[in-house]
């Protein structure tokens, strides 16, 4: 698979980053050495493998459905940016 | 030319656990802002989700009701978008192996019983709420994570009005499962409205609209009805429709465009790696399958072969859980194997009583021993029909016993021939024409007559005597 400078500038654009043009260049030879390195594993013969969605062999962790003790409010707007009173504050996001 | 309105739902249903779906934070919705939140549904770096055991026992349950195929191998996808109301920047939700796929929901709509599909029962969890000041927006994350359900029907509905009985179908059984509290405007209910329209007999789905922003069953209806005619007019202009979402505005009564400046959306779906994959063996499923209430359609046909009721008394009496419940206790203390009487009290007189005062049959404040014993008056005819109408009222409204009410209001029907005969005496006497016609072989002049003696008695006097009576009377005269 060969990454163009678009794929790249969708890509980051989906993540929320903004980059220079050199960056842009930069990025893009190096996503496109990352997905050449991955690519090896294509060589594998997976044929008799099953696909998996998690590395360890467990299923069905549940918890009881019993409370915990949560944070305070003080506690989880400690680190926020911006607050206001016990909100969260945030740019504003609709018109 | 014709069109074809094809509708599909998805319905987002809270369930209510004690805890979040992926943290023991308590579910409480009158708290403080940002009181029932932890590392875990704040999305901080490192905390570990585990799901909840009794949003997927419900989960399940749900998914049966509906007659769900349930997916032995499930697991959780992460959903990727920024949004303010969405801390770890991904929902988590299910993708390609949903918990469940290919149920159904019998509706009955428009005087036909139709079977709507249900593709999928899935998984998520729901994001913070937000509220919009002046030059910033607030954010509560007491709901994030939340349990969520997503209930998406095939493109089954034809028109606005299978729309909404389809969402009230929907409700009715979750109602019975006790497993949300479904209530659309308290938001523990939501639903999007998939609609487009085809010409009618094309086999290829048309352009759709997706309908968002409504906050009742009603809304989901009109804007459905607004949405078909919109597009009627489009498809009748010649102009081609576009993919969007568009939001209900209720108080304008009409759908808006939303600008959609993203372009298409890109969720990069991929398997959570925080959570574990479920295998669903069918002994957990059956396990559940025997913890199932019985389902309105059951509860209905029992209605009918136990108690004799017809299908559309059932129905009525169905259509709700406690009222269900509260005829099934009336019609179980009635005395004897015909229960034809108390039903046709049950959605009579106490429906009526219920409509009235804006509440639920089983909110009426009546003890169910007083109010069979008050049919009982009227079957041995110590009061009319009419009068035992307006001791119901008064019962409801002072919860004295029948009895009591009848003595009070000197209420007791006169079925003594001696004593009513002096009233017909007087009655004939004072309306001869009535009594010619009568013999001219008017029967309503009879009616009149009865009427008349009715009034006369102060509404004491049994019709159905003083029927017989004045026949007698001018017959053999």
């Amino acid at each position: 698979m060969s990454i163009d400078k678009k794929t790249v500038k969708d890509v980051a654009h989906l993540a929320r980053i903004e980059l220079q043009a050199n960056e842009l260049e930069k990025l893009s030879r190096q996503l496109q050495d990352i997905l050449g390195f991955i690519d090896q594993l294509s060589t594998l013969d997976i044929e008799q493998v099953k696909p998996a969605s998690h590395i360890l062999p467990i299923n069905n962790v549940l918890r009881e459905d019993k409370p915990h003790v949560c944070l305070t409010p003080d506690k989880a707007l400690e680190n926020a940016p911006s607050k206001n009173g016990n909100f969260f504050s945030v740019p504003k996001i609709i018109e | 030319m014709k069109y074809e309105t094809v509708i599909g739902l998805e319905v987002h249903l809270q369930l209510k656990t004690k805890t979040k779906a992926f943290c023991g934070c308590a579910i409480d919705f009158g708290k403080i802002p940002n009181s029932g939140v932890c590392p875990v549904c704040l999305g901080f770096p490192g905390a570990l989700p585990v799901y909840n055991k009794e949003a997927l026992s419900s989960a399940i349950k749900v998914a049966l009701a509906f007659s769900c195929q349930i997916q032995e191998y499930t697991k959780f996808d992460r959903k990727n978008y920024f949004y303010p109301d969405l801390p770890k920047n991904y929902q988590i939700s299910q993708f390609d192996l949903p918990l469940s796929r290919n149920g159904y929901l019998d509706i009955f709509s428009e005087n036909k019983a139709k079977r709507i599909g249900i593709t999928r029962v899935h998984l998520e969890e729901d994001a913070g709420k937000l509220i919009h000041e002046l030059n910033a927006s607030l954010v509560d994350f007491n709901r994030a994570g939340v349990p969520l359900l997503e209930v998406v029907s095939e493109p089954d509905l034809n028109s606005p009005q299978e729309a909404f009985d389809y969402l009230t179908g929907l409700k009715n059984i979750i109602e019975y499962l006790d497993v949300s509290d479904c209530d659309m405007e308290k938001g523990s209910l939501r639903c999007d409205a998939n609609i487009s329209l085809r010409p009618e007999g094309a086999k290829e789905l048309g352009v759709k609209a997706e309908l968002k922003n409504m906050n009742s069953f009603k809304g989901v209806k009109d804007a459905l009805v607004f949405e078909v005619s919109r597009q009627t007019e489009l498809f009748e202009a010649g102009q081609t429709m576009v993919q969007e979402t568009r939001l209900w505005d209720a108080d304008k009564g009409l759908t808006i465009s939303m600008r959609n400046k993203e372009g298409a959306k890109d969720y990069r779906y991929f398997p959570d790696p925080d959570l574990t994959v479920f295998i669903i063996d069918q002994p957990m499923v059956s396990q559940i399958k025997a913890q199932l209430p019985e389902l309105p359609r059951e509860k209905m046909r029992r209605f009918t072969q136990d108690y004799g009721l017809s299908e559309y008394d059932a129905k009525i009496l169905v259509s709700s859980k406690k009222d269900a419940q509260f005829a099934e206790e009336c019609i179980q203390r009635y005395p004897g194997k015909d229960k034809k009487n108390i039903v046709n009290w049950l959605i009579g007189p106490l429906l009526s009583e219920a409509n009235f005062r804006k509440s639920n049959l089983h909110e009426l404040t009546i003890n169910r021993d007083e109010l069979i014993s008050l049919i009982g008056f009227v079957e041995d005819q110590s009061i009319s029909l009419l009068s035992a109408k307006l001791v119901l009222t008064q019962m409801i409204d002072s919860q004295k016993p029948a009895v009591v009410i009848i003595k009070e209001n000197n209420m007791l029907q006169i079925s003594d021939t001696v004593e009513l005969t002096q009233i017909i005496t007087a009655v004939i006497q004072e309306n001869e024409k009535s009594v010619s016609s009568f013999r001219a072989g008017k029967i309503n002049a009879l009616m009149f007559l009865v009427g008349q003696v009715m009034k006369k008695s102060a509404g004491k006097a049994n019709p159905k005597v003083v029927g017989e009576l004045i026949k007698r009377r001018l017959t053999d005269a």
